[in-house]
């Protein structure tokens, strides 16, 4: 009886969604070719290890930076292009002032604001990291998040306010005109080279089976940031009057608004968080890889799209786990297919989870 | 608005006329500035030659765009994608076979340009399809990422080793990879002229030109002639488009616009003429594409950035979305003010003002100004920069558009779906007519 009621609902779900099935098929070949790999020896454990390693990290900085894109993707109807020079923006206030501290008195004031543009102060030369120079990281943590929430209230307050009621794909428009304006201005001032920020961590060896699993110390420091503020995040709107508003605003914003439920102020209170988060997501960015240019934000959107459209948009759980799922997948794909498609992979994941399943995974949840 | 239409009604000659009193308006401020500035002849025909170019290319990526998004609402943020891709398999059909000792690492399949024109269109337009045929269930904003990370996964691809050689039909051919696909066929303007056996008369034609520009005028000459060749293909989109959008399949597209589940309850199979004018576009921006690159004799894949992508897209919100007048004026007035302009304003006031000493950075730029107020170097570095500090203006732009003008110069997005005037005392027997048209067969 058991067995044939799973069979017939099994069936079901087939003739349904055949594309799950398909999908699912897809994966258990993938993940069926990695574990013969490993088991002929194809692929070294420790090798696989590190690219999951590498995965996991990218994807906390894509959920983390995700969060802020969700956000406003549910309660402002739009999905902010501009985005991505947020991360950018806030990569490089945190990091000009990251240098100032860590560089105060061996190099000029200017070159360090710059950030070394033209290559006039290397971060390797500062001897810039997290366990050198502490506090230069904590006050560049500090001044991307801040930074990049004043920019984010400061484009609102000039750019979406005023088109607040216009359609989404007006909003989504004008913020590709925000992201051009702040991606080249910052171009203008910072210059267009690819600078090094870091000099090299310390790091310890894992050792997995048949190898080891470098971690650095710019990875824990990512792993401790990037997970203190997801859980500052969820207690915050679990905890606080502030979530509900939000669910409730991201359902249906006029009902929201007669109920008593002051709207601007909470699409401030988006822009804050969401703003914040995204600072310091491109802060992290570059200090756990080390390199600093001023494509690196746009470059992160797409796949962050991604993460926040696999996750189910307005979910901000959905963003954490999407972005930890496209960041393996950048990661982890070149095991099967050419690394050069790496990113291709993780759009691909993006475009068949939309046809799949258009309303992400954890489907529908606004905001919490 | 209405202040705009009555000029736009007191130009002689309607849509064209307005169309070629804003083209004749931008030539002529170009030619005044450089006269002023003491532009050689050459110099001014070189300009000319470039902004017709762009003004072309740009004037025809607007109306694909137009016919996707003006008329039917799919919101396409990939065109670049379309673009490369109907180039490079222009390429890898019409370059000629591979030689070894050649300058180029790969050759093509070496059939005639006009196979390789048709050959990348259709695949532009299959690569529509593909992205479309699931795509179209999906929201607008969710077409538009889907699009967009395609047209970054064609980059990738062509971006990759992978596809750098390969062999097809038994032929060494391939894409070249990062490092560009050298585009060793036939001068596209020779083999146009010769396909009529006009090239000698062509080259005669040339010579002539040596009464104004004395020493190797075929360069100056070939860049007018080609940009010309390109406001021919404008006039054949334009033409094209209209029929388009004022046929039966055109109101279907734009009833798709207004209302999709109304006219999905007309009977109309939505979906399917979305895919069409979804390909169609495809195909028109994979030719504008190939119209663009053809005669650069190289390409890389790193052109293709979604920046382009963004450029059309100013273009066609300047221009008015759903108009095509709207779309060629959008297309100029960008080419000639947003595109060009910065650059051309580079160049004149270098010749004003010979700044050899340009800083190098942000930084040397500012710091005189700081420490003894000068302004100089900062000014300096900021005319030096220009191609970026344009984006920046493009992107404000774009906001201003939205914020005061989101219909453009000519967005006049209730154009009358009826083939025939509504207005004056025909309006009641006309829409009458028009209601038993529209319920023909002839639509689908």
């Amino acid at each position: 009886m058991g067995i044939a009621e799973t069979y017939t609902r099994g069936r079901q779900f087939a003739i349904t969604r055949p594309g799950s099935v398909l999908v699912a098929l897809v994966g258990a070949v993938l993940l069926f070719d990695l574990v013969a790999g490993l088991a002929t020896g194809r692929h070294s454990f420790s090798g696989i290890g590190s690219l999951v390693w590498d995965g996991l990290m990218r994807g906390l900085v894509v959920g983390l930076a995700g969060i802020g894109l969700s956000m406003t993707y549910s309660i402002l109807n739009f999905a902010n292009f501009a985005h991505g020079d947020y991360i950018t923006a806030g990569a490089f206030s945190g990091w000009a002032t990251t240098y100032l501290v860590a560089g105060f008195g061996r190099a000029d004031v200017g070159a360090l604001l710059l950030v070394g543009a033209g290559g006039s102060v290397f971060g390797g030369t500062l001897g810039i990291g997290v366990t050198t120079t502490p506090v230069a990281v904590v006050a560049g943590i500090l001044v991307a998040g801040i930074a990049t929430v004043a920019l984010a209230l400061l484009v609102d307050r000039t750019t979406f306010r005023p088109i607040r009621d216009a359609d989404g794909i007006t909003l989504l428009i004008t913020s590709v005109g925000v992201a051009f304006a702040l991606r080249y201005l910052m171009q203008f001032v910072f210059g267009s080279d690819v600078r090094g920020t870091t000099s090299q961590p310390p790091a310890m060896a894992l050792y997995l089976v048949d190898g080891a699993v470098r971690i650095n110390a710019h990875d824990v420091a990512l792993v401790v940031v990037a997970g203190a503020l997801m859980l500052g995040v969820h207690l915050l709107l679990q905890l606080t009057k502030l979530g509900k508003a939000m669910r409730a605003m991201a359902d249906n914003e006029d009902l929201a608004q007669i109920t008593g439920i002051p709207t601007e102020r909470v699409v401030r209170a988006v822009w804050v968080i969401g703003g914040g988060l995204t600072g310091v997501a491109g802060y992290m960015f570059i200090l756990w890889k080390g390199t600093l240019g001023f494509n690196d934000g746009w470059l992160l959107l797409l796949l962050i799209f991604a993460a926040v459209i696999l996750g189910g948009i307005g979910s901000i759980y959905g963003a954490i786990v999407g972005g930890l799922a496209i960041g393996l997948t950048a990661s982890v794909s070149i095991v099967w297919i050419p690394s050069a498609f790496a990113r291709a992979a993780a759009f691909l994941v993006m475009i068949v989870l939309l046809l799949v399943k258009p309303e992400g995974l954890f489907s529908g949840r606004s905001t919490a | 608005m209405s202040v705009r239409d009555d000029v736009a009604e007191r130009i002689p000659g309607g849509d064209a006329g307005l169309i070629v009193a804003v083209l004749l308006v931008i030539y002529a401020a170009y030619v005044l500035a450089g006269v002023g500035l003491g532009y050689s002849v050459r110099g001014q025909l070189n300009t000319i030659g470039v902004l017709t170019f762009y003004i072309g290319v740009f004037a025809m990526l607007a109306l694909a765009l137009n016919l996707q998004w003006g008329y039917t609402g799919l919101f396409n943020i990939g065109i670049v994608g379309f673009m490369a891709v109907g180039i490079y398999v222009m390429a890898l059909v019409s370059k000629p076979l591979y030689e070894s000792g050649g300058a180029a690492q790969v050759g093509g399949l070496g059939l005639p340009l006009i196979v390789g024109i048709v050959a990348g269109m259709v695949a532009a337009a299959l690569l529509g399809a593909v992205i479309a045929l699931p795509a179209l269930r999906l929201r607008a904003d969710y077409l538009a990422i889907v699009t967009i990370a395609m047209s970054e996964i064609v980059r990738f691809s062509f971006l990759s080793g992978e596809l750098q050689q390969f062999r097809l039909f038994g032929e060494r051919v391939g894409f070249g990879g990062g490092s560009g696909l050298i585009l060793d066929f036939t001068n596209p303007l020779e083999a146009f002229f010769q396909s009529f056996g006009l090239w000698d008369a062509y080259l005669g034609f040339v010579s002539v030109f040596e009464v104004i520009i004395p020493n190797n005028p075929k360069p100056v000459v070939d860049g007018l002639v080609y940009g010309a060749v390109l406001l021919g293909f404008v006039a054949v989109y334009f033409w094209l488009l209209k029929r388009t959008g004022e046929s039966p399949f055109g109101r279907v597209l734009k009833a798709i616009r207004e209302d999709e589940d109304a006219a999905n309850s007309l009977g109309k199979n939505t979906n399917r003429f979305k895919i069409k004018a979804f390909m169609l576009g495809c195909a028109l921006m994979g030719l504008a594409g190939i119209l663009w690159l053809m005669t650069s004799g190289a390409v890389t894949p790193n052109f293709f950035r979604p920046r382009i992508t963004f450029f059309v897209w100013i273009a066609l919100i300047i221009g008015g979305a759903g108009s095509n007048t709207g779309s060629v004026l959008g297309g100029a007035v960008f080419a000639a003010l947003l595109y060009q302009g910065p650059r051309y304003l580079k160049n004149l006031i270098d010749t004003v003002i010979p700044n050899a000493d340009a800083p190098s950075g942000f930084g040397p730029a500012v710091s005189p100004l700081i420490s003894n107020f000068d302004p100089a170097p900062l000014f300096f570095y900021t005319i030096d920069s220009v191609r970026q500090l344009q984006l920046v203006f493009m992107g404000l732009a774009l906001i201003w558009l939205m914020h005061n003008r989101p219909e453009g110069m000519l967005g006049h997005r209730k154009e009358t779906a009826a083939g025939i005037p509504l207005t004056g005392s025909r309006a009641s027997a006309s829409a009458e007519t028009d209601g038993g048209d529209a319920g023909g067969g002839s639509d689908e």
